[in-house]
Order: C-alpha cells, then structure tokens, then sequence
C-alpha cells in the first residue's frame, strides 16, 4: 500500500496556530446495538477502549487508538491506516451473528490537526460550537459543520484539535483553518 | 468658524499629528480624533449635499446617530461610500471625499432642486412619473437613477478579509456606557459567563463628558476603576469597536467588530462577525438627543447640544467662537457652561419652556450667560454655514423679536433611549408622557423558547436618563441578567451617584409652535432624505395615517441612518397632524443591524478560494493537468472534457467517443453515489425503494433499479451490487448520493423503525474508474492474475480483484453500451490506478473521457439520465420503463401514486428517440409544436426534447424527447421552433440508436 495517499499529502501553514493534514488514518465506521456486549467487546479488540458516552471520545496508546460517539447506533473508530483492514475483519467477525455494520471509511476522510494556544479560536471562527474551555475540551467529540460543510473534531490535548472532514473537500477545509489562523486574525477571547 | 482650541481634548494624543485628504486636501489630525473631528478642526464644517435637494450638509451629531457626514472613503481597493466620519476613527493617510455633490462640493448644480423644492414635495415621484406610463422605462427612470444615491458604488475587489466568531455566554451586555459596566460587574460578580460590548474605541459613554459623581468621586474614575475591575475578571471578557447590531430569537445576537478600520495596515481581517448565543441580553445601549424642529435647523452649524459638548470636551474642537443654545430640556445648559468655562461665546440660551431650567440654568445664570425663557428661534440665518439667528416666542407664530449673530446653534429636543436593540425582537414600548419619549415597557420583554423575556434594559436605554437612576438600573439588570441564567447575585448595592435635581421637559414638536407653512418647509425631520415637517403634515391629508405608509410616502427615517434623529420628531408630527396621542401613532419597526455593516463581514471567509466548497475527485489534480475542461456535477467538479492543444470542446468530446467506442476510453466515476445497506431486512427494504425487484439478486451479480419518491416521480437511478447475503452496495447518480442516502434513513427511522437495516454512505471511500470500450477486457487483464474472462466474470457481475498489488473491484456494468467495467479502489490509490490504467492502457490508445462523452454514448444506446430524461414530473412508465417496475412486489415507495388516475392518463408524454430530418442537432429544451392556439395565445404543444447531441458514432444529431402518444407515431415529422423564428424537423424513431441487441457490450 506504498502508492495510498491522502487527500494533501501533508500540507501544512504555520499561522497563530499551525495547521497540518495528517496524512493517513485509519477508520472504521461501526453501527450496532452500543450497549451490547459483542459491539463493547469488539470495539475493545480492535482500540483496546470501552465504548464511549453520548458526545465523548475515548484514546489510547498515545493518540494511535481512539473511538468517537457519533451517534446513539454509531461509533468511529480511530487507528493506523495499516491496521484498518485487519481490524475490520476481526470485528465483522465477532459481529458476525449480530445486527451490526462495519466498514472501513478511512479513504473517505481528510485529518487535519490544529495546534497551538489559539486552536480553539480558528474552531470557533468556522464552527457554530462553544469553543470555550468550560464548555468543550480533551475528551469531548462534536459533530458540527465547519463553514459550509459537514466536520467533526476533538482534542487530544488543550492546545489541540483534530478535525476529520470528508476527503473531497479537503482542499475547502485546509484554506478554511489556515484562513482562520492567519496571523493577525487572533481574537484573544478564550483568555 | 470651528477650530481646534489650544488645549483639551481628552481623548486625543496632542503630542502627534496624522495626516489625512478630503476632496483632494491635505489636513492633519491627531491620533484620537474622529473624521468628524478631525474635519471641524480644520474648519471643515460643510461636508456633503442632501440627498434630494443638495442642501449643503453640515456635521449634526458626535456618534452613529450622524445623518450627513457620510463620505466615500478610500481609494481603489479600499474604496467604500457612505462612511459615517462620527464614527471613523483617524488614522494616517486616510482619504475620503464628499458624496452627492456635481461638480464640487461647495459649487452643486443639483441644488437647483432646492429653488424648486415647493414643486418636489413628498410623494411628488410617485404622482409625476407614473404616466405615461412607457415613461418610466425610457425617460424617468434613467434620469432619476443618474441623480439619485449618495455615494459611489466601489469597482474594484475589496482587498481586505473578513471572519465570523461564534461565542456563547451566559449574560451579552450591549454597551460600554456606565450602565453597560454597572450590569457587567453585577452580572459578573455573580459568577455569570458576560461579555460586554462596545462599539466605540472607548468605556463610559457620554458620562465623562456629561461629568457627575459616584461614590463623591469624579465619574471617570469610577469608569476607570470599573473597567480595571472587570478586566481582572476571568468570566468576564470587554471587546471594544464591537457594536451590537442585532437581536434575533432565542438569544442570537450579531456583533459588529471593525477590526482594523483604525488601523488599516495592521494584520488581521478588517470587519469580525460575532454570532454570540446568549442566555440574556442587557441592552446599555444609551440615548439619542433628538433635533428641534424650526427653520433652517439644517444649516451647517446647527448641531445637537450633546455633540457640541462631545467636540468641545472628547476633541478640544470649538464648533464656532459663538454659539446659541436652544431647548426644550435642561440637559443642554451643560454645553453652555461647558462652552462657557473654556472662554467661548455663548450669547443666549433659548429655552422654549416658559418656566426655563432648575439647577443646571442657575449655574449658566451665574456664569453670566443670557437666558430667554419661552423664546424659540424662528429661523437660521445663513446657507452654507450658521450666521445668527431670529429669535421669536415659542407660543407665537415666528414673528421676530430680534436677531442674534452667531455662528454655531447648539439644539435640544431631549432624550429618545436606544430602543432598537431591545426592539429587534419583539420589545414593545410605552410612552413616558413625562420624559417625552418612547422607552422599553419590561413586561413586554422580548421571549425566548421557554416563554420568559431574554432582554433586559439598562440605565439611559431604559429611559433612566438621570446617572444616580441610571447606574442603579443597571445594577438591578445586571443582577437579574446572573439570576436568569442561574447564578446567584450578590447583595451588594450598586454604587450611589448624585441625583441631579432639574425641572422637565416640555414636549416642543415644532418651533415656534405656530409655524407657518414658509417655516415649515424649512424645518427639517429627517436631514439625509430631505423630509420636513411640511411633508409630514401633507402625507396626513393625503390619507397616509399609518406611520408605516407615512414613512415610506414621505421618505422619513429609510435614510442609512434609518431616522435615528428624525422618527420621534416625525411621528409626533404625523401624530399632531392627524390629532392623536402619539402611543396611538406608535413607531415604525426596528429593524436589525443597528448601524449598516458591511456585506463583507456578512459573507466572512465564504468568498475566493473558500467562497463554496468545490468536492474534488483523488484524481482531480491528475486531470488539471491533463488540461480538464470541467464541469460542475452537484458541488463536485468533474471533466467535462480533455480538450488537447488547439483542440475546440466539441472536437474533444467526438475525439472522446470515438476513441472509446473504437478502442479504450477511461472515465473518472468516483463521484457516484455508493452507499452500503446492511441486515437481515436489507432485501426486503431495497424491494421497498426500488421499483424493481432487489431481494432475488444473487451475490456476486449487480442490477439496475430506478428509486421514485412517495408521489410516484423518478428520483434516481444505479447499479445495485449484492456483496453477501446481508450486505447491498447501492450506487446513486452523483448528485443524488446524499439525498438518497436522507431517503433511506428517513424511511428507516420514522416508518420502518423496527427493520433490521442500517446504512452507511461510502461514497468517499472509493476512487471508481470505468474502463470502457472493445479493448477493456485486454488491458485489466495485464494487471490482474485473477480471471476476468467473459466467462468468469459475465455482463453484470462483479468480482474482486488485485490489480498490480491494488486491491479492487470490479463491476462488469455499461452505460456505453461497450464492453465495459467499473473499477473501484480506496480512494488513497485512485491516482496509481489512474495511472496504472494510463500505461496499461498505452498500447490500445488509451484516451480518458469525460462527462460529455458519457452523455453522448448514453444518448445512443437510449439510456435516461436522472435530471435530463427526469425533471421530478417524471414517472418510470413515461419514459416506457415499465421492464424495471415489479409486477410481482405488493408495494414499493411510489407504486400507489403511480396508480392514480393522472399518472396512468394515456395522454401523459412518452419517450421516444427523434431523429432530425436533415441530421442538424436540436436545440436542447424545443417544444414540438401542434395545431391552435392555447388560452393565453400560445402555439399548443405536443412534446419536448429532453437530451440532444450531436453522434459522432452515427455521424448526425440524436435527441430524445418526451411526446404526446410518441410510441405509437414511430416516423411521423415533428416541427420544432427555434427561438431564432426558425423551424427544425425531426423524426420520431425508436430511441435506442446503437447496437440495439447490446452485442458490443456482451462480448
């Protein structure tokens, strides 16, 4: 799989936060019964974490595993874009007499990361989400759209946010965040 | 003449100067100074042209009420008209000149309007020019377009940036005044999440100048110190130059931040939209003094007391050396003592109310200034600026008593509160007959989802005029504000100002209150839409009682101040007019934004390169380099064509479809929709939305099926593939992938809720490439050791693959009608197919085509396309589908519809092929047309062209068409008009014009 590319390659622009894609993620999108055992069972053989609360993201192993809530039937899941295809065959596997669905939507999305003291005034410049540290931080996950297009995010940490978009789009998105991360465009309104 | 006075001004860096143009001179400033300022600094009174009849316009107001000193300001770029000076702060190299003026400001042919303006009295457009009626179109119209709008429209591409914020917080405060940092500290005190607002570049509104005390200290410290104290408050965040511009439902409310306005070659966007959703707003938002109403009150030099004062205090401006007063209230004896301490002139005091002032008239008495008690002034003398006035009894009918040479009029009408922003959403008001105005009535609050007022006045906005009220005002609101959104407010009283005894105001709504019809023509309400009271009195006799109609008859307040000076004033008048109280006229709406903002901050980053999201294929930068001419699919983007060097569209699109029916073509199809259907229900859901059978196809195998929606109508169409038992891949057309993938949840989650399904769209997942044409077979061959044989893998089929290391999909599927495939990978190693396909492919001459060859090659195999053949009127049967509508299946969504008596009318047109008599391409759209006349004088007709091309395969123009009974008129000629007048001829034929067995598919 040496010849997959993401959608930018890796672009990146140092503004008063710096925005980078990511490259290459791996996901693995899950519909099922959340509060059956075979779904909390499965998603801990593929990310090695519980399945989440209503709105939160869980991660492990240092950002490389993560489970988001979408939905009250949905999760993604967060990995190695190596690892997807593995996983998802053990998963349907375990899934395989349950009424669920798993399928690998990792080429279907861009990953952008915005860091630096200001991430979460770039959010808050495009997305109709309180971006305040009282009201959204590290272990929250939000479904919202970024301008004129459908987006979710999390932080892995207070001076991070990690946006997954869809992969047509991430020309659109990437001038979005380094637009909204210019230098000079600082509002100074989550102290 | 106004000038700047030796020292004051305490707002200003006097220790530096800024160079500034208007009209083309050069003239400094000082950092601090507004336009506005900075213009009466350098005598520069006269500053624009009234709209209708150029009278010269001077600087009336010190803030965002200012009616006339509008300018365009800037250059190229930059340019923008209509900038209020009052409100632009000054800055090096700023440029700006005068608007309606022709050819020069001081010099204005247009003000040959005034000599007429007994002859353009309101209304006089509506009644002159409505007949005849031609000649509004070609003479009146044109002429009035030519002479009408303030300032000039900008040419160029605004060079700046623009963004929106969104911010949440529990309580918005609206207003830097005292009152606005009253009810923040209170409401922050209380541990609410507040965000105070101002939109100038200052805190404390009119209170440093209007001066007082708190707490025995001077009110600017108390200002200072509260300031201080709100910025060392964590919940608590201060935004200057952020101007509340509108209050929407539910606690939605715009904020308007000029950014960079002050300093334009400063980083960063120029103009901020805040969208801040809160739980309560505390509108601080102040007063408006109002004019009064005599004659000539628009005369350069005729300026509102306050900003006489503001000038004076804020700017060290002295407006002219002498300046009368006149007033109906006790407020404007503070520009007089404040003229009078800084050594000017002030030769009367004219107060209309017979009984004069209280306290604020005995300290003017003292200070040795004359006061005329039940005087008024009768007139202005003088044209482009003040030169005195005639003095008369307010009681009488302006018989003159005496004149007084001056150079400056400072007027007061009193106080209307700020009312706008509590009004956008519904706050009513009363009528406070006592302080002659119009202020917020707090039982009828504006209301939020849960039914409870989410808007709360405060302080002069509340009709609090008085600093000692109006602080504790705005404590009380502030508090409130915390309450309602669940925090508890300390007990803490708001700190105590001295109460300021005086005597009240008398409503005086015209001057003197006899005035005669010469006086009234010359007493201006609104000064940039030219309407007086005069106008007013006439809208009334004319019938136009409403104040709505009256407003729009006569003009008044749909100025780009929108009546801030001149609503009050005009509705008191109209009230008089029609001899009623003026809570029975009421006022007009108000309406968002407070002041104009620009459309700039409105569209934020939505413009250039982020103006629309363009969905790009992962092999879109392999076609622009390819040279793709492309076209726009949904918002997607996709090749119309590869045209080569020197090549034209059309030559490109017949090179595409004959390279591809001749040997291999490849088409990017990534942008088809795909979405996956899961569960034991899956069959069985499928069988509901298609109207042919799913549930029997085998896995391994792909159908076509059409999708109608609940009416009956053509909604969409693909190829389904069944993966497993459970599992159906479903393709949509490309723009249809979302909205069906909505048709499906829908269904699933409100009717058929109990199903075993779920869905996912994958659309994005896969880059799909089609590999079309007699050579297809030969060259997947070359990358795969799997076998794809005719035999293995047969006409609708599908099988996976791996493709040089890539693994893929391959659907055996035409919509060419040659023999064809679908490949599909993930979309990360779309561009190594892509180019694994190019070189495979290299030998056969391989030629990537785009969408207009798709079409093309459809058109000759007769295949619909959704959005051509269909235009949602269109149902399965009409377009002679009825092999893909199940017989069998009991129900499927649309099937009921399609049974009701209009849809099985033998009369609805049926598709058919047309042929065009002399092989000429029809025009896309043409009528066919029949014998008569409709009722409304029409040619009737039979029938319409749905898709038309021009076959390069069959070397003539094919067109597919929707006609009355067209099955069963196989070779009848029917004529087609163009819009040239012209006729073509076709022929209708069967529409399949290709290889009608499909042998070349089935190879």
């Amino acid at each position: 799989m040496s010849d997959a590319v993401s959608a930018l390659e890796g672009a990146r622009e140092d503004g008063f936060a710096t925005v980078e894609e990511l490259g290459l993620k791996g996901m693995i999108t899950l519909r099922g019964g959340l509060d059956t055992p075979e779904v909390g069972a499965a998603v801990e053989a593929a990310v090695n974490l519980a399945v989440p609360g209503r709105g939160e993201v869980l991660i492990a192993d240092g950002g490389d595993h993560a489970v988001a809530w979408m939905s009250p039937d949905e999760l993604l899941l967060v990995m190695s874009y190596e690892e997807a295809e593995a996983s998802l065959a053990g998963m349907r596997d375990a899934l395989q007499d349950q009424h669920a669905l798993v399928v690998n939507v990792s080429d279907a999305r861009a990953v952008f990361q915005v860091s630096g003291a200001g991430c979460r005034e770039v959010i808050a410049k495009l997305c109709p989400v309180d971006m305040s540290p009282g009201a959204f931080g590290p272990g929250q996950f939000r479904r919202t759209r970024m301008a004129q297009v459908p987006a979710a995010f999390w932080m892995p940490d207070d001076q991070t946010v990690q946006v997954v978009c869809f992969r047509s789009v991430a020309v659109y998105v990437f001038d979005l965040l380094r637009g909204a991360s210019a230098t000079g465009g600082e509002v100074g309104y989550f102290g | 003449m106004s000038t700047r006075l030796a020292t004051g001004g305490r707002l200003l860096d006097r220790g530096r100067s800024t160079e500034f143009t208007f009209n083309g001179k050069r003239l400094r400033g000082h950092p601090g100074d507004t336009l506005a300022s900075a213009l009466l600094a350098n005598d520069q009174m006269m500053v624009g042209r009234s709209f209708k009849y150029h009278r010269p316009r001077g600087i009336v107001a010190s803030g965002a009420e200012e009616p006339n000193a509008l300018v365009n300001m800037g250059e190229g770029a930059r340019f923008e008209p209509n900038q209020r000076t009052t409100t632009t702060e000054l800055f090096d190299g700023l440029t700006c000149a005068s608007q309606n003026h022709w050819p020069s400001l001081e010099f204005d042919v247009g003000a040959i309007n005034a000599a007429f303006a007994r002859f353009l009295p309101a209304g006089f457009y509506y009644k002159m020019f409505i007949h005849p009626r031609p000649f509004w179109k070609h003479v009146y119209e044109p002429f009035i377009r030519q002479s009408a709008g303030l300032g000039k429209a900008p040419r160029d591409r605004d060079e700046d940036t623009y963004e929106h914020f969104h911010a949440f917080v529990d309580v918005l405060v609206i207003g830097g005044g005292v009152a606005g940092l009253q009810a923040a500290r209170a409401a922050g005190q209380a541990g609410a999440r507040v965000l105070l607002i101002e939109q100038t570049a200052h805190w404390g509104g009119r209170a440093p100048v209007d001066g007082g005390t708190v707490g025995g200290a001077p009110v600017d410290k108390f200002v200072e110190e509260t300031v201080a104290e709100l910025e060392a408050m964590d919940n608590v965040t201060l935004r200057r130059r952020l101007m509340g511009a509108g209050v929407y439902d539910h606690g939605y409310v715009l904020g308007y931040e000029r950014v960079t306005d002050h300093a334009p070659d400063a980083p960063g966007p120029r103009h901020r939209l805040w969208r801040i959703r809160a739980g309560q707003v505390v509108t601080a938002t102040g007063a408006i003094e109002r004019p009064l109403s005599f004659s000539g009150n628009d005369v350069p030099g005729v300026m509102l007391a306050s900003a006489v004062r503001d000038y004076a205090v804020d700017y060290g401006i002295s407006v002219g050396d002498r300046t009368v007063i006149v007033t109906n209230n006790d407020d404007a004896y503070r520009t007089a003592i404040i003229l009078r301490n800084l050594g000017l002139e002030v030769p009367a005091i004219l107060d209309a109310r017979a009984g004069g002032g209280g306290a604020l008239a005995d300290e003017a008495r003292g200070l040795g200034i004359r006061i005329e008690t039940g005087k008024g002034i009768a007139k202005v003398k003088g044209g482009k600026r003040v030169e005195g006035v005639a003095i008369c009894a307010q009681a009488g009918e302006g018989a003159v008593l005496e004149e007084i040479a001056c150079d400056a009029v400072a007027m007061s009408g009193g106080w209307s509160p700020v009312v706008h922003l509590w009004s956008h959403c519904g706050g009513k008001l009363n009528w406070d007959e006592a302080q002659a105005h119009f202020r917020p009535d707090t039982d009828r609050a504006p209301t939020g989802a849960d039914g409870t007022g989410f808007v709360i006045p405060a302080g002069a906005a509340n009709g609090e005029l008085d600093l000692a009220a109006g602080l504790k005002d705005a404590d009380s609101a502030g508090k409130a504000a915390a309450k309602a959104t669940g925090h508890k407010p300390g007990r803490k009283a708001a700190p105590k100002a001295e109460e300021q005894a005086g005597n009240p105001i008398e409503p005086i709504w015209m001057m003197p209150q006899g005035a005669g019809i010469k006086l009234r023509m010359k007493s201006w309400l609104d000064f940039q839409n030219d309407v007086k009271v005069s106008d007013v009195q006439l809208a009334a006799r004319e019938g136009f009682e409403s104040v709505e109609h009256a407003k729009r008859y006569t003009t008044l307040g749909m100025a780009t101040d929108q009546g801030k000076l001149s609503n009050i004033n005009g509705l008191a008048i109209l009230s008089d007019a029609l001899n009623q109280p003026i809570p029975q006229t009421g006022t007009t709406t108000f309406r968002p934004p407070y002041t104009p903002i620009s459309l700039a901050s409105i569209a934020g980053e939505a413009r250039d390169r982020t103006f629309q999201p363009i969905r790009r294929t992962p092999m879109h930068d392999r076609h622009e380099a390819r040279g793709a001419y492309w076209e726009p699919v949904g918002a997607w983007r996709r090749p119309y064509c590869f045209p080569r060097d020197g090549e034209s569209i059309d030559d490109a699109v017949q090179r595409e479809v004959a390279a591809t029916r001749e040997r291999l073509g490849l088409l990017d199809a990534s942008t088809l929709g795909k979405i996956i259907v899961k569960g034991p229900d899956a069959g069985r859901f499928l069988d509901m939305l298609y109207t042919n059978m799913m549930s029997t196809l085998k896995p391994g195998r792909c159908r076509y099926g059409l999708m109608c929606n609940e009416n009956g109508f053509l909604m969409d169409d693909g190829v389904v593939a069944r993966l497993d038992e459970d599992t159906f891949l479903c393709h949509t057309t490309t723009g249809g992938a979302e909205n069906v993938h909505g048709h499906m949840e829908e269904w699933l989650q409100t009717e058929w809720w109990d199903w075993k399904v779920y869905t996912a769209n994958i659309t994005e997942q896969y880059a799909q490439v089609g590999v079309v044409g007699p050579n297809a077979r030969k060259t997947l061959q070359k990358l795969t050791d799997d076998d794809i044989s005719a035999e293995a893998l047969t006409f609708m089929g599908w099988a996976d693959v791996t493709l040089n290391g890539i693994n893929a999909r391959l659907f055996r599927i035409s919509f060419s009608g040659e023999l064809s495939y679908e490949v599909a990978v993930p979309a990360s190693q779309g561009c190594a197919l892509w180019d694994m396909l190019l070189e495979a492919g290299n030998e056969y001459g391989v030629t990537p085509y785009g969408t207009e060859a798709l079409h093309i090659m459809r058109a000759e195999k007769g295949f619909i396309m959704i959005g051509d053949e269909t235009d949602g009127t269109v149902i399965p049967q009409d377009l002679m589908m009825h092999w893909a509508i199940s017989k069998k299946k009991e129900d499927y969504i649309g099937k009921r519809a399609q049974q009701r008596s209009h849809m099985t009318d033998p009369a609805r047109w049926k598709l058919v092929g047309l042929e065009t008599v002399d092989g000429a391409v029809l025009p896309d759209g043409a009528y066919a047309t029949a014998e008569g006349h409709n009722a409304n004088g029409q040619r009737n007709v039979q029938g319409r062209v749905t898709s038309t091309y021009h076959s390069p395969t069959l070397g003539r123009g094919i067109a597919m068409g929707l006609v009355l009974n067209g099955p069963d008129r196989m070779g009848e000629v029917l004529d087609f008009p163009k819009v040239d007048g012209t006729v073509m001829q076709a022929r209708i034929v069967d529409q399949v014009f290709y290889d009608k067995d499909g042998e070349k598919q089935n190879v």
